[in-house]
């Protein structure tokens, strides 16, 4: 009997408190929550794909306006943003390292550069919404006009309609994403206070993981959304 | 009951490819590469997400096998999203 699973889970919880009782291991309560959180991510995936979707629709429907409108975003800015929130992504894996080998003060100093380049991301990206709201690209607004024609076609302006549909998804797509960066930087700073009264130690720090892989997410939703709305059609 | 630790220079070495993959996918779009842009651009977005899940979400040393079923399944049905939806709008347009 000493052997049984039982036997076992009971002399781990004595030895780890954050051990559920109705989990047999350390192990299995970890997978289960990473699962749950994967499980969530996977609803995340389905509700940005229909917005990839409806991109995918109307870029392939209205390709030289959608090339038009795309150009006129700020390629610097876009970039910067990219990397900001690359390096962003490397300081919430560091973070979570720190929690695997018990460094509790350099898990609050990720954390915060995390908020910091969090905060800088929406930063910029509201930087880019006010050029698009001075400039007239928001759609819907009376005053909405694109200039210029369809890429390599001199003789054929841009379709105004066709045009505020690419805005609409720019905004909503990044406005999305925004959102969750929002949400984010929250999740971060709850973690940050946790962390700083050191409750994440190598036995203990799902909460931290998780919040680590919903940001990866928000990330990798970035890296797509870059490409699909910054650089459609930059060659000359 | 052994987790992986990721050493500090995997991390890095990740973040540098990232870095890589963004200045790369800049540069191709100013390239005219003909219906090879779109495609060059997803590629290479494709490998970011793949090093990201793999990397920093820790996928490649999960041990539960559900975990990456999820993911597969994930991926499998947004295909199905794409796929289906542009074979009705992608060819309303045929004759």
């Amino acid at each position: 009997m000493h052997n049984s699973p039982i036997a076992t889970a009971n002399h781990e919880a004595h030895e780890n408190p954050a051990l559920l009782h109705h989990f047999a291991t350390e192990e299995q309560q970890k997978n289960a929550a990473s699962l749950g959180m994967w499980i969530f991510l996977v609803t995340e995936i389905m509700f940005f794909g229909g917005m990839f979707c409806a991109y995918l629709v109307y870029r392939y429907w209205y390709f030289g306006d959608f090339g038009t409108a795309s150009s006129s975003l700020d390629l610097t800015l876009g970039t910067v943003n990219t990397v900001v929130l690359i390096c962003s992504s490397l300081t919430v894996a560091m973070a979570v390292r720190c929690a695997q080998v018990g460094k509790q003060k350099a898990i609050v100093v990720y954390l915060l550069l995390t908020i910091v380049l969090g905060l800088a991301f929406l930063g910029i990206k509201a930087i880019e919404y006010k050029q698009k709201f001075d400039e007239n690209h928001v759609p819907g607004l009376a005053g909405f006009h694109l200039e210029g024609h369809i890429p390599r076609h001199p003789d054929i302006p841009v379709n105004q309609q066709h045009a505020q549909i690419y805005f609409s998804l720019y905004f909503a797509m990044t406005g999305m994403h925004a959102l969750h960066m929002i949400i984010g930087v929250g999740l971060f700073t709850y973690l940050a206070y946790k962390a700083s009264k050191g409750v994440y130690r190598p036995g203990y720090y799902t909460p931290l993981e998780n919040g680590g892989l919903y940001w990866h997410f928000v990330d990798i939703v970035w890296i797509y959304l870059f490409p699909l709305l910054y650089l459609i059609d930059r060659h000359p | 009951m052994s987790e992986h630790i990721s050493p500090v220079k995997l991390y890095v070495t990740i973040w540098l490819a990232l870095l890589v993959g963004t200045g790369l996918t800049v540069y191709a779009a100013t390239v005219d590469l003909g219906a090879f842009n779109p495609i060059v651009a997803l590629a290479i977005a494709t490998t970011k997400a793949v090093l990201v899940v793999l990397f920093f979400m820790h996928v490649k040393y999960a041990h539960e096998r559900l975990t990456k079923m999820v993911i597969v399944t994930a991926i499998f049905f947004f295909l199905i999203l794409l796929g289906l939806s542009m074979a009705d709008y992608g060819t309303r347009l045929w004759t």
